[in-house]
Order: C-alpha cells, then structure tokens, then sequence
C-alpha cells in the first residue's frame, strides 16, 4: 500500500519561503495569487495488506517522525 | 571533569568543542559516536553544530532517532549536564528534551556573524559566570534559528526564568532590530525546567580564546566547570 503524505506548516505560523515565493509570482505578474504556503509531500511504501493497520502505521510515522505537530499539520492519502 | 562531544553524521562543531573543553581548559573529554548507547562515567555531555543527516526533514529531526540519544535522554532525565549547540539546539528541541521548535530565518538566509546576547539569567549552572544582564558577543551561523512556541509554553518557559539568552543591541537593548533571524521574543537560548540541559543558537565554541579575539562565550563552559565545584582550576584558567 503506498502512502502520500502532505505536511504543511499550521496556519498562522510565519512561512517565510511562501512569503518569498508570493513576492516573486508578484514580479512575474501575477498580482492575484496570495498566502502561498510551502510544504513537503512524501510517499512510502508500507507492506501491509490490513488497510486500518497501514492506516495506523503511517498516522504513527507522521505523529513520531513526518510532521512537527508543535508547527505543522498533516494529511494522507492510502492507496 | 568529564565531558563528551556527540558526533552525529554531519557534526562539523564537534572538533571545536573537544579543543574547547580538552586543550583551553584542560578537561577529560572523550568523543561519542552517535551509534553509542552509553555515557558512562560523563559529568556533561556536549550536542555540537552542524548539520547531523544532513538537515534532513527538519534540523535534528532525524539526529534524534541516533542511538545516542536513548543514553543522552537518560543522562538528562538523571539530572547530567547538557549543553546543546546551534544544530545541538535544534535536536534537543525535536528530541523534545527542550521545549519549542526552530523555524527557517525570517530572512531566509544562513546568517554567520557576531551577534549580542543578553544574559537574561545568571543564576544557572550554564551561566553562573556572568553578571545578570551581561551582555555577550558569541557569533552564530544558521539558516533555522528562528525559535518559536506556542503561548503558553513561551508563558510557562519566562515565568521560569528559562529563557537563559536572548539576542540584543551592543548596549544590552533587546529590540526587534538586533533579533537575526525572527526568534520569538529575541530567544538566543533556553534551558528546561531542572536546570541541567540547555540549547542555545550562538557558538560560544567560536568566541572562547583571546586569540581568535573574543572570548566571551568561554564563561558558559566555565560556568558548567564551576558548577562542579572547581573553582580554583577556573581561576588558574582565566586569562590563559
């Protein structure tokens, strides 16, 4: 089962490379595009036929080691 | 005194911080890699800067997982000394040893310069060396030193006098303008709760000999000799 899992930043945490990128899509013309936030995509694979069990697994990966849940919210898909 | 400097893959301080400790002040210090699962015999341990892994993920977010850092989790919960520098910082706070996570630079670029900090408490076995509201030039180097923390773990940490550094003007001024890189509050470096594990951003590993013409971040490393009960050796140091 492959797991694919955004980890984003929490809204209201200060994102500074969004910041940058807004300014820059701002220079490209752009003048629309607005609150840009950066975040990381993973894939893994979990050998695991028990969709709950890989289910569980991959909330432990991202609750031990994926996200930091001081700063940043996550969310997968099972597939 | 016995001290041991983690070498994690990726540690480029570790060298620095065995000179410090070995050959300025004249301390037992044995070097301890990362697959390591004992600190046995060790008055301190030392989590030096660099970039362990990497920076993958997150700075330290990965260190953390090391071996080591069972054994390093175990000496701080038994009260043993630790000191964490700039990425040593930055594992404490995903090995959750210290509170609060660092964030990318406001600025989004590695700053490598001398900066102020204010000594916020003197009364610590990291700083006992220092007068309150003294005020030093330790440098730092880092691309993610932006400290942050919710409310009211920031509320808790103040009232607690942990917040041991934080980053000021030259005359000791604590404002936006001399915070470099967007830290919450100008926090340079806290420590927990017992008083015996702190993490700090600036390298006071760099700032510790006359000869490199400054020597104002050798009072930290002094201050943890002292709070062994070796005054007379830190006596004789002064002014080596």
């Amino acid at each position: 089962m492959k797991a694919k899992i955004h980890v984003t930043l929490k809204q209201g945490i200060l994102d500074p490379q969004g910041k940058a990128i807004e300014h820059a899509l701002d220079s490209l013309g752009f003048k629309n595009a607005g609150n840009v936030r950066v975040g990381k995509y993973m894939e893994v694979d979990v050998n695991e036929a028990d969709r709950a069990k890989a289910d569980a697994q991959v909330k432990q990966m991202c609750e031990k080691l994926l996200a930091n849940t001081v700063i940043e919210d996550y969310r997968y898909e099972l597939g | 005194m016995k001290i041991g400097v983690v070498v994690f893959p990726g540690s480029n301080c570790d060298h620095d911080c065995q000179y410090i400790f070995k050959d300025v002040l004249g301390q037992y210090v044995e070097m301890i890699w990362h697959k390591e699962t004992l600190l046995a015999g060790l008055d301190a341990v030392v989590l030096p800067g660099g970039f362990s892994y990497g920076d993958y993920l997150r700075t330290g977010a990965i260190a953390r997982f090391s071996p080591v850092m069972g054994a390093v989790k175990a000496f701080a919960n038994k009260g043993g000394l630790v000191i964490g520098i700039c990425n040593g910082f930055q594992i404490l706070l995903e090995a959750g040893l210290l509170p609060g996570v660092m964030l990318r630079n406001t600025s989004l670029n590695f700053i490598c310069k001398d900066v102020y900090v204010k000594v916020e408490n003197a009364a610590t076995r990291f700083t006992n060396q220092c007068e309150s509201g003294q005020v030093l030039k330790i440098p730092i180097a880092h691309a993610d030193g932006n400290y942050y923390t919710d409310p009211v773990t920031l509320g808790g940490i103040k009232a607690n006098a942990q917040v041991i550094f934080r980053y000021c003007t030259a005359d000791g001024k604590v404002t936006p303008d001399a915070n470099p890189n967007g830290s919450l509050d100008n926090i340079a470096g806290i420590m927990n709760a017992d008083g015996n594990v702190l993490g700090m951003m600036p390298h006071p590993e760099r700032s510790a000999e006359s000869i490199l013409g400054n020597e104002d971040g050798r009072l930290i490393f002094l201050s943890m000799l002292s709070s062994f009960g070796k005054p007379e050796l830190q006596s004789k140091l002064i002014g080596v």
